[in-house]
């Protein structure tokens, strides 16, 4: 059951089981439920969905990044940053599917987690729209090359 | 005797609970008795006062002296500055918290 | 000194206005204590035992007149008329009002000042040598460097989220002046076969489980340095101890991996990270380097300062070091009066040491680690002027690396965290031994006071540290010797049981004269305490 609608530009936000998701990327929601790492890896299934949570390697996955369509990288408190670590490993090993950040994930940080590399996000509690917007409209300029487009001020001073 | 005391929100200032409200001046607080910690989840929640906790005092002819010695230069403020504490004009306010 | 240009201003003004819509959610109930503590200590606004206090980043400990000034008029529009110079070369106010915490930043947004990454568990304000482009004995001015360094720390995607604060030193010298090995990362820039580069320590800080940093990398060239502190920062933010917050820092990780398992890790990320592309080209070293150019020196005059004043004589030689332009030298403005606050200073001193620095030092003025005021560039002939400007504010106490020369935390006075207080034990101390030639008798002594574990006082490092603890209720402290955060890097030891405020007075008393009893010709104290060790001091302490 998806019921989309559109927030001003830069992102949309879908209901999926009553929870809002929000999303960066074109195309539907990727729904299939994602797997452990490790049942993954066992290869006891042909999921082209993955759940990773804050202990496992992401560099295991390197070698099957072409046929996944999902990383679900769980956050169980907003404290713990190693799924920033995760999506950038990724990003950087050329995974290009839907990476979501699902759990205790909150506003402040979507900025941050979209330099990371993350496209989606399904947090726990609510994400007032507005307030987003703004902060993901609030810097111009950034100083370091990360996994987004953003260009670097030194390469703007430089070329 | 049983406090709450917190910091008041937006200016930071100590304060402490009187029975209806809350004071910068411990002299003003009340026995919260065993209501306190509830006390303290629910001025919370209000916004009335931020990051409030419960301790233990001393009836004393002076007012509640706070067990711990952290909680009594709360009350006064820091003993190497008199000038900035709550009794500027007193000389031996440092005394109490010692 | 560094210029902001218009991506500079931009990202800090940008910072007030989002830090300005976090403080505004709080105010209103839309934002928790618990959620909104990690953003307001990642912009340095702590809820301490008073107040709120507000830690403002001074980058490598260097700022000129108008940020100076400027640091004083938020001390008296906004605070109680002065300021706490910190370790970390910051400066905290004590008695901050969330409600103006925004607009305090954006008046230092108007200096090319801010807040920025001053507390949270993210890369903190850089810290360097303070007498950086003026020491005689540097390879290069560490301060580009440590300029490249904040930029590419400043909002880092990955690394706002570690396990635990982070905080990086950089040098270019063999003396260090910035306690560099106890630091999560030390830097020591040098040049090998012509090539700048750097040699990497990690793991190093004090806190209740100090280290000192072993040596990562013996040489990185310095144009892939950003990559190889990715490499190290994913290493730690990976595999970072997150299940205990007193086990979560990278000292932990390294001291449980052991050095070379971690040094094997960082090179197998640094292989996949420096194709990336992260560090800037040398045009930005180049840029940032042309800001830091050495000031226009007037050519030497051959002036000698005349000591013919004892009390001045007295000054020039404990707070005066060369420089490295002839007819030059350093002078630093002891923070520490006899019964003082070590590192506080007023409004009004604070406007005193900006006006001298414009008038004598090129406008430039730095934070140390110990709490103390450079002044890094003063012609030789001016130093009688700056001294008699100095005696005046109350600012020109001899004490330099001397017992009186206290660092010392907070305290229970102002610290949330502390267990006892530093300020009135430093105080009585510096009572004690009051006397300047006796305090110049026994020569170079660091003494360090922190007031909990956390160690912000640099108890660790002391030549005399002292941890103050809570013994039941009551003030208690133990007294360590042995300890250095210069070059000579040491962990001090605890002398055996504490004692109340006066005892460990005492104590410090048997400690310097069983010093003064048995040292050999030209031993500093630390020197005769690693020669004979622990056990003649004990006896004198403990009978």
């Amino acid at each position: 059951m998806v019921d989309a609608f559109e927030v001003p530009d830069a992102f949309k936000v879908d209901l999926i089981d009553d929870r809002a998701h929000l999303r960066f990327r074109d195309g539907a929601a990727h729904e299939e439920p994602a797997v452990t790492l490790d049942a993954f890896l066992a290869g006891q299934s042909n999921a082209t969905a993955v759940r990773i949570e804050p202990g496992d390697d992401a560099r295991a996955l390197i070698p099957h990044l072409d046929r996944l369509a999902l990383v679900e990288v769980s956050f169980p408190t907003f404290r713990d940053g190693r799924g920033y670590s995760v999506a950038r490993i990724l990003r950087e090993a050329g995974y290009a599917g839907e990476l979501r950040a699902e759990g205790d994930v909150l506003v402040d940080q979507i900025p941050l987690m979209r330099r990371c590399g993350f496209d989606a996000f399904a947090p726990h509690a609510a994400v007032d729209p507005v307030v987003l917007k703004r902060s993901l409209e609030r810097y111009d300029h950034v100083y370091q090359k990360a996994a987004d487009a953003a260009v670097p001020v030194w390469k703007l001073r430089h070329g | 005797m049983r406090l709450v005391t917190g910091n008041d929100l937006a200016s930071g200032d100590v304060v402490w609970w009187t029975g209806h409200g809350w004071s910068r001046h411990i002299a003003d607080a009340g026995d919260a008795g065993e209501r306190a910690e509830a006390i303290a989840r629910e001025e919370e929640a209000a916004r009335r006062v931020n990051v409030p906790y419960v301790i233990e005092a001393s009836e004393t002819p002076d007012g509640p002296r706070p067990a711990h010695i952290k909680d009594r230069i709360r009350a006064l403020g820091p003993t190497v500055r008199p000038d900035l504490t709550l009794k500027p004009a007193d000389a031996l306010a440092g005394d109490w918290v010692i | 000194m560094y210029k902001y240009d218009e991506y500079d201003q931009s990202i800090v003004d940008a910072r007030v206005e989002e830090f300005r819509d976090q403080c505004q959610r709080r105010l209103s109930g839309e934002l928790s204590e618990d959620q909104f503590k990690p953003l307001r200590l990642m912009n340095g606004l702590y809820l301490q035992l008073h107040a709120y206090m507000l830690r403002v980043a001074v980058p490598y400990g260097t700022l000129n007149a108008r940020q100076m000034r400027m640091l004083a008029h938020v001390a008296r529009k906004y605070d109680r008329g002065y300021g706490h110079f910190t370790t970390r070369q910051n400066i905290q106010y004590n008695w901050i009002k969330l409600e103006d915490a925004a607009d305090i930043l954006a008046e230092l947004a108007t200096v090319e000042m801010h807040a920025i990454q001053t507390s949270g568990n993210c890369i903190r304000n850089i810290s360097s040598d303070q007498f950086a482009g003026a020491a005689a004995d540097e390879v290069t001015d560490p301060r580009p460097f440590a300029e490249l360094l904040r930029q590419w720390s400043t909002f880092h995607p990955e690394f706002t989220y570690l396990p635990r604060k982070f905080k990086i030193a950089v040098i270019a010298a063999e003396e260090d002046r910035a306690a560099m090995r106890l630091h999560d990362i030390g830097l020591q820039l040098l040049e090998r076969d012509g090539v700048l580069g750097v040699k990497v320590f990690v793991g190093g800080g004090m806190g209740r489980t100090p280290m000192i940093a072993p040596e990562i990398k013996d040489f990185i060239p310095a144009d892939q340095l950003m990559s190889y502190l990715e490499a190290c920062l994913r290493v730690y933010n990976r595999y970072g101890r997150r299940d205990n917050i007193y086990k979560a820092r990278i000292k932990i990780l390294i001291h449980e991996l052991g050095a070379d398992k971690y040094r094997a890790e960082v090179e197998e990320e640094f292989a996949q990270v420096r194709q990336l592309g992260i560090d800037p080209p040398a045009a930005e070293l180049a840029r940032i380097s042309a800001m830091f150019a050495a000031p226009a020196f007037a050519a030497d005059d051959g002036a000698v300062a005349d000591r013919s004043d004892p009390d001045f004589a007295v000054w020039l030689d404990q707070n005066v070091r060369p420089h490295k332009q002839p007819g030059h030298a350093i002078v630093t403005i002891s923070l520490k009066p006899i019964g003082g606050i070590p590192g506080d200073a007023s409004a009004e001193q604070i406007d005193v040491m900006a006006d001298l620095a414009e008038r004598y030092s090129f406008d430039e003025l730095r934070v140390t680690h110990a709490q103390n005021i450079v002044l890094p560039h003063v012609r030789i002939a001016d130093l009688k002027v700056v001294w008699e400007a100095l005696t005046e504010a109350g600012l020109a106490d001899a004490n330099l690396d001397l017992i009186s020369d206290i660092i010392a935390c907070p305290g229970l006075d102002y610290c949330a965290l502390a267990n006892a207080r530093s300020i009135p034990l430093a105080q009585k101390i510096g009572q004690r031994f009051a006397d300047l030639d006796r305090q110049r008798d026994l020569g170079e002594l660091k003494l360090k006071i922190s007031g909990c574990i956390n160690a912000c006082g640099h108890h660790h490092a002391g030549h005399i540290g002292i941890l103050g603890v809570d013994r039941k209720g009551t003030e208690n402290y133990q007294l360590l010797l042995g300890g250095s955060g210069a070059e000579d890097v040491s962990l001090g030891k605890i002398t055996g049981p504490g004692f109340d405020e006066d005892g460990v007075v005492d104590a410090i008393e048997r400690v310097t004269d069983t010093y003064v009893r048995i040292r050999e010709t030209g031993e500093r104290f630390v020197d005769t305490y690693r020669r004979v060790g622990m056990q003649p001091f004990k006896e004198a302490i403990y009978g």
